[in-house]
């Protein structure tokens, strides 16, 4: 950005009063997103940009990065390498490590008026959970999800199971999936009852909603204490473990996040646990009719919030960083989140966006599309620490030992638990 | 080394024209020598600035606490070592690595070998057969490695088809710590084999054809022959080869990128993509710096290894 600054300071040297008032006007601003579901996700993404440029005449590159923490590494690279996006779309959950690494420029900073205070309020609480540090506000909410179970409803009724009706508790859950596997002849699984993600990056969401359905939360808000070999963590795990031990309705070993929108088309499994941003996707695939469920729950339905945030970079100049903030206030605006929920399946992150005649019409149609919605009031915030990416593969690599059979629960847990203290004792301090 | 050492005292023991002789003893600041000097000065800043002075940084950084923010960082010494004999993933990327360079290197080696020795010979559609055996180098390992997942997949993936075929069960190839590993082998071997065939192909080539003659007046067998002359001849290709496999072994990890992460659970978890996640995921720069020197020690080790042991062996034309 220097290098920018260095260019524009000697344009406006040479070309006096003119040339300082173009200083000030961004005329280019770059950001990274993440893909993290099926569909045409960057098409709409540039239709976006592209309409913004009509509208204001500022053009904003968008440049797909990748998954979630591909779209992390690659903006932070290029940031530490002085070639960053001024802002970009990253984990909700990365506030602590992002701000540890101080690359990060508040909404505070930037500047925010009262109009713009007012803009904040009228996000749902629980989308700003992971954007509250210090007393400032770190982030600004974009593709919010929550984690839900779409469930194939012709092997329901194939299975005997009232496919209206979902079950809402552990027991109930494991009892339903344990009767939608199908064996063939040889007394091979044909159809599976339950696919959930442990791969890296996905196994800490899919454990932070179990752990929410035992009713307990894996972090404090600091993000620096973690409470993982707690029994109720403990008895989350093992309920994940007995899927396959005990229900015999999901595979050994581990299932990956990419992989289960294709095996729920293919008919691989009854039921997969996904984010609700690819209700789209699935919706536009599938071949068989499909329902979509909040998760169940120990005693009754929880769930966990996902998804990403718009971070600011330091490494703007403070007019790129108004222009920033500007597109986001322009993006996040309800029709544009009205749109964006219809074209994905991301939950629209304002109430507003939800009176728009737009979305509104959509529902009536679609209710699969307002399912998520109604479990926000129990949904959990994701696991957010300091070191964050470190404890997330602590514990993924704990929860995969313990689905291949390796560790039983709460020696998985303990060994998390055990890690992570080390990995966040330099905070604790602090 | 050993070639490359051999041709500068090549030069050095050339004798001098007889014009020359007669001036001064060669000095640092003789003219003849600041030309040679300037002559490889632009290879030598090429080698400075993107060899050496990357990896004596990285042996400094690798004796600092990662800076964190603003906060400067302290010397520690050797506790970034420590930290990693401490530190159980480090100890199972080594063993990984040791697995997954002791498969990869004498099977894609030695299937390179059989396959230039297969499409060496008169056969019908021989140029179809080379660009088969060559296509896996041609295509770039992310894309290759998004097709292999999908042979991969459990059920009703392309090896599980095949496998229940003849009544096999599921097997979750990449889920499972047991077999993740192996199949990553695979995909390596795979990929590698076609490249190595490339040269052992080209070394056939070149091998004058009256040696196959002499040796059928001798009445050789083709075993006899294969093994006292081909397999000789090919060595110095061989050690090529033998080199960059070595090489590869430590250094590609795309599929490991695409496909398991280094899971489960770190089954996959090789050297380069531990030194990855720790620089880049975890920006634990200071431990990625040690990691680094261990992965330069270790191939460093075993480039003399190759060159100073083996390298005397073999027969150069």
């Amino acid at each position: 950005m220097i290098r920018r600054r260095h260019v524009l300071a000697a344009g406006a040297s040479l070309l006096a009063a003119p040339a300082v008032l173009r200083a000030q006007t961004v005329q280019k601003l770059t950001f990274y997103y993440p893909v993290a579901v099926g569909g045409p996700l960057a098409a709409i993404m540039d239709g976006y940009c592209k309409a913004y440029q009509q509208e204001s005449g500022v053009a904003v590159e968008a440049v797909y990065a990748g998954d979630y923490s591909q779209a992390l590494i690659k903006a932070t690279t290029a940031i530490k390498a002085g070639t960053g996006p001024q802002f970009a779309v990253l984990l909700a959950a990365e506030m602590h490590s992002l701000q540890d690494q101080e690359i990060l420029v508040s909404l505070d900073e930037i500047g925010l008026d009262a109009d713009a205070r007012k803009w904040l309020d009228g996000f749902y609480p629980a989308f700003l959970a992971n954007s509250h540090a210090e007393g400032k506000t770190w982030s600004v909410p974009f593709q919010r999800s929550t984690a839900i179970f779409y469930y194939n409803k012709a092997a329901f009724a194939e299975a005997g199971l009232e496919p209206e009706k979902f079950p809402t508790t552990w027991a109930d859950l494991g009892a339903a999936a344990e009767k939608l596997v199908k064996r063939d002849a040889s007394g091979k699984v044909t159809r599976w009852g339950i696919k959930m993600a442990a791969d890296l990056g996905n196994a800490q969401w899919t454990f932070g909603a179990l752990a929410n359905q035992a009713e307990h939360t894996l972090m404090n808000e600091a993000g620096t204490v973690v409470y993982f070999n707690h029994p109720k963590a403990i008895e989350a795990m093992a309920y994940w473990r007995g899927l396959a031990t005990q229900y015999h309705a999901t595979p050994e070993g581990i299932s990956a996040w990419p992989q289960l929108p294709a095996d729920f088309l293919e008919g691989n499994t009854a039921i997969i646990q996904h984010t609700t941003g690819n209700l789209t996707n699935l919706r536009d695939k599938a071949s068989f009719p499909f329902g979509v469920a909040g998760l169940a729950g120990k005693a009754s339905p929880h769930t966990v919030v996902g998804g990403g945030n718009i971070y600011f970079f330091k490494n703007a100049s403070p007019a790129e960083r108004q222009a920033a903030l500007k597109f986001a206030r322009w993006v996040s605006a309800p029709e544009r989140a009205a749109d964006w929920s219809i074209r994905t399946g991301y939950i629209a992150t304002s109430p507003a966006a939800y009176d728009t005649p737009a979305l509104k019409e959509y529902i009536a149609k679609f209710p699969a599309a307002n399912v998520a919605r109604t479990f926000l009031p129990v949904a959990t915030g994701e696991l957010s620490t300091f070191e964050n990416q470190r404890v997330y593969k602590v514990l993924t690599d704990n929860i995969q030992a313990c689905l291949n059979g390796t560790k039983s629960p709460g020696q998985a847990m303990a060994d998390s638990q055990s890690e992570a203290d080390r990995i966040l004792r330099p905070f604790q301090k602090a | 080394m050993a070639p490359s050492a051999a041709g500068l005292s090549d030069l050095a023991e050339r004798p001098v024209p007889a014009g020359e002789a007669s001036r001064s003893r060669p000095g640092v600041f003789d003219r003849e020598t600041l030309q040679a000097w300037l002559l490889i000065l632009p290879g030598l800043m090429l080698v400075v600035a993107f060899t050496h002075w990357p990896a004596v940084r990285t042996l400094l950084d690798s004796l600092y606490a990662t800076p964190r923010g603003s906060r400067p960082a302290p010397f520690v010494g050797l506790a970034n070592y420590q930290g990693l004999l401490d530190d159980p993933v480090f100890w199972q990327a080594l063993r990984n690595n040791a697995i997954y360079a002791a498969a990869t290197i004498p099977a894609s080696v030695v299937l390179a070998l059989v396959m230039a020795l297969a499409v060496n010979q008169a056969l019908p559609g021989r140029a179809m057969l080379r660009m088969a055996y060559f296509l896996p180098t041609m295509l770039p390992l992310i894309a290759v490695a998004n097709i292999w997942l999908f042979f991969y997949t459990p059920d009703y993936g392309l090896f599980d088809q095949i496998v229940g075929l003849f009544g096999a069960g599921r097997h979750n190839w990449l889920g499972d710590a047991a077999t993740a590993l192996p199949a990553m082998i695979i995909v390596a071997v795979w990929k590698e084999a076609g490249f190595f065939m490339i040269f052992s192909l080209a070394a056939l080539q070149t091998m004058p054809t009256d040696l196959r003659e002499a040796a059928a007046l001798e009445g050789a067998s083709r075993i006899h022959f294969f093994r006292r002359v081909t397999l000789p001849l090919l060595m110095p290709t061989t050690l090529f080869v033998l080199v960059n496999a070595v090489i590869n072994a430590f250094r590609v990890i795309d599929h490991v990128v695409v496909m398991t992460r280094g899971g489960p659970d770190n089954a996959t978890t090789l050297l380069m993509y531990y030194i990855y996640e720790t620089g880049f995921r975890f920006w634990d720069t200071s431990t990625a710096a040690a990691l680094t020197m261990i992965l330069l020690a270790l191939l460093g080790a075993t480039a003399w290894l190759q060159f100073g042991v083996f390298g005397r062996r073999i027969h150069y034309r």
